[in-house]
């Protein structure tokens, strides 16, 4: 049965970095068989971290972000024609030239893509932007080296944060609107935030809190000038940033079946995506952004990650999943790790800062710009974010998978006295922010208010 | 050829900023940005600091060329 499984045919829809890393440990894993990549992008498959940070401040072009291969996948790569399709009983998926492809077993790695500015004639106007895609990117970078007189950056969340420091150290004046208290407050909680929103005003941040854009302005040549904001001000400006957070590239699974929604495909820790029934199917597969999965480290709730390295640990589970039989199928269940660079400092976490109740400065102080803060629920330790600290982490991870008490043991030498005392974590339901979150716990804890279900 | 960084891996020890100086920087204490497009004349610096890298987060290699349609 085995052998069987290394035979026949796969498909992959999605060419970003799930898709490649899937195909090449398909190979890695013995898979002989035919194997398809579909991508709705014209390029190979390419790097996104980049486009925010390097691309935008002329380090790097954004057409220069291709992926380095660990090995040959020798598929057939199908690139700029969108899958619009799935049947899963004729095991067929439909692609936009009518052509449709047959497989064995499929995996599903279709992403994200930027939610747009909701009013679309104003989303429209020259000088308005999105960053999801190289494309965006380039123009982005265009439009910022051509020094504007100030840029709107619309929400405060990572992406929005990373693009106003390309700014700030490109020169330009950047003002960033953020619904919440503060930036990355959905991400990090309330104490964290406050670090965040003195990073950007010490950087020259213009950054307005509690307020919202309410129209995006134009002249009669369609270009932007400037943005109407909730406050009842009006901000001049000559480029803006839409950066509301992502939107799962579900659509095409409509009449598919699957449990498909705008939180992500749902699969089980295996991989194995979900049909409307909650039945797990044997031939579908989920990995990366656009999937949803349970993790035992946080009561089974499912997790929705739009994390680089989930994208890559996910694709290697499923890929040695579609070639092995059930008994030694292997769980998913790496720890959510990010990064974000901005403002000149590293900001890294593991676990699910959002899966707390309390957090403790564990290392390090907020004056310094370099920290530890430790996150507990319910008396064990969920979750850790350093700030100029990556050294600390993986200490911090172990106490994660070990289920370690809340508040930490004391250990580390640079351990402030602030690290007796426990503070709420403070971390604001998502309904409240500019952007959706980058992490969500999308399953039911009655006492906590974490699922956001959206009409989209 | 081109390189990417698991900049979750990356703890910031620095030894390809030293290797490889004009494809690595330090931005700050110890985020890393890094050319994804090594030059040429870069290739061997990257080679090293790749293998220097104490937590081998360092991957160099050719991109996909999409030759099927």
């Amino acid at each position: 049965m085995a052998s069987d499984l290394r035979e026949g045919r796969i498909v992959i829809v999605g060419a970003s970095l799930a898709g490649l890393r899937a195909a090449e440990a398909l190979r890695e894993e013995g898979f002989t068989g035919s194997l398809t990549v579909v991508g709705d992008e014209p390029y190979p498959p390419y790097d996104r971290p980049p486009l925010s940070k390097q691309v935008l401040l002329g380090l790097a072009a954004a057409d220069a972000t291709g992926l380095p291969m660990r090995r040959d996948p020798d598929a057939h790569w199908r690139l700029g024609v969108r899958a619009t399709g799935l049947d899963p009983l004729g095991k067929r998926v439909m692609l936009a030239d009518g052509e449709s492809l047959p497989f064995d077993r499929l995996l599903i790695a279709t992403g994200t893509r930027a939610r747009p500015w909701p009013n679309p004639e104003e989303a429209a106007l020259d000088g308005v932007f999105t960053l999801r895609t190289c494309v965006d990117a380039g123009r982005l970078a265009e439009r910022l080296a051509a020094t504007p007189r100030r840029v709107l950056v619309i929400g405060g969340g990572f992406t929005g944060s990373e693009i106003a420091s390309a700014c700030r150290e490109r020169g330009l004046e950047v003002t960033v609107t953020e619904r919440g208290p503060a930036p990355l407050v959905g991400a990090l909680g309330g104490t964290l935030s406050k670090l965040a929103a003195g990073m950007q005003r010490n950087h020259g941040v213009d950054l307005r809190c509690g307020a919202t854009v309410t129209a995006l302005r134009g002249d009669a040549n369609g270009r932007f000038t400037g943005a109407d904001l909730s406050d009842g001000s009006h901000l001049d400006a000559d480029v803006c940033v839409v950066a509301l957070g992502a939107v799962r590239n579900v659509e095409w699974l409509a009449d598919s079946g699957l449990a498909a929604g705008p939180r992500g495909i749902a699969c089980d820790a295996g991989c194995r995506a979900f049909d409307m029934y909650g039945i797990v199917s044997d031939d579908v597969f989920v990995a990366g952004d656009v999937s949803r999965f349970p993790h035992p480290l946080f009561e089974y709730q499912m997790l929705s990650l739009e994390h680089w390295g989930n994208a890559v640990a996910q694709a290697e589970v499923a890929a040695y999943n579609m070639v092995n039989p059930g008994p030694l199928r292997r769980p998913h269940l790496a720890l959510p790790t990010f990064w974000s660079s901005q403002f000149g400092l590293n900001i890294k976490s593991v676990g699910v800062p959002a899966f707390s109740d309390q957090i403790v400065l564990a290392q390090g102080s907020l004056e310094e710009r370099r920290l530890a803060v430790v996150y507990g629920y319910r008396g064990r330790v969920t979750a850790a974010v350093t700030v100029n600290m990556a050294k600390s982490l993986e200490y911090y991870q172990h106490l994660i998978e070990t289920a370690a008490p809340f508040p930490p043991a004391p250990g580390a030498a640079d351990r402030p006295a602030a690290a007796e005392l426990t503070l709420p974590s403070d971390v604001p339901d998502p309904k409240g922010l500019s952007h959706s979150p980058t992490v969500a716990l999308t399953g039911h804890l009655p006492d906590r208010r974490l699922t956001v279900v959206r009409p989209d | 050829m081109r390189i990417v960084v698991d900049l979750t891996r990356c703890q910031g020890y620095a030894q390809c900023v030293f290797l490889a100086p004009q494809v690595f920087h330090l931005h700050g204490e110890e985020a890393l940005l890094y050319d994804p497009a090594v030059p040429d004349d870069q290739l061997e610096r990257v080679r090293q600091a790749a293998a220097a890298c104490p937590v081998q987060a360092i991957l160099l290699g050719e991109e996909v060329s999409a030759g099927g349609q």
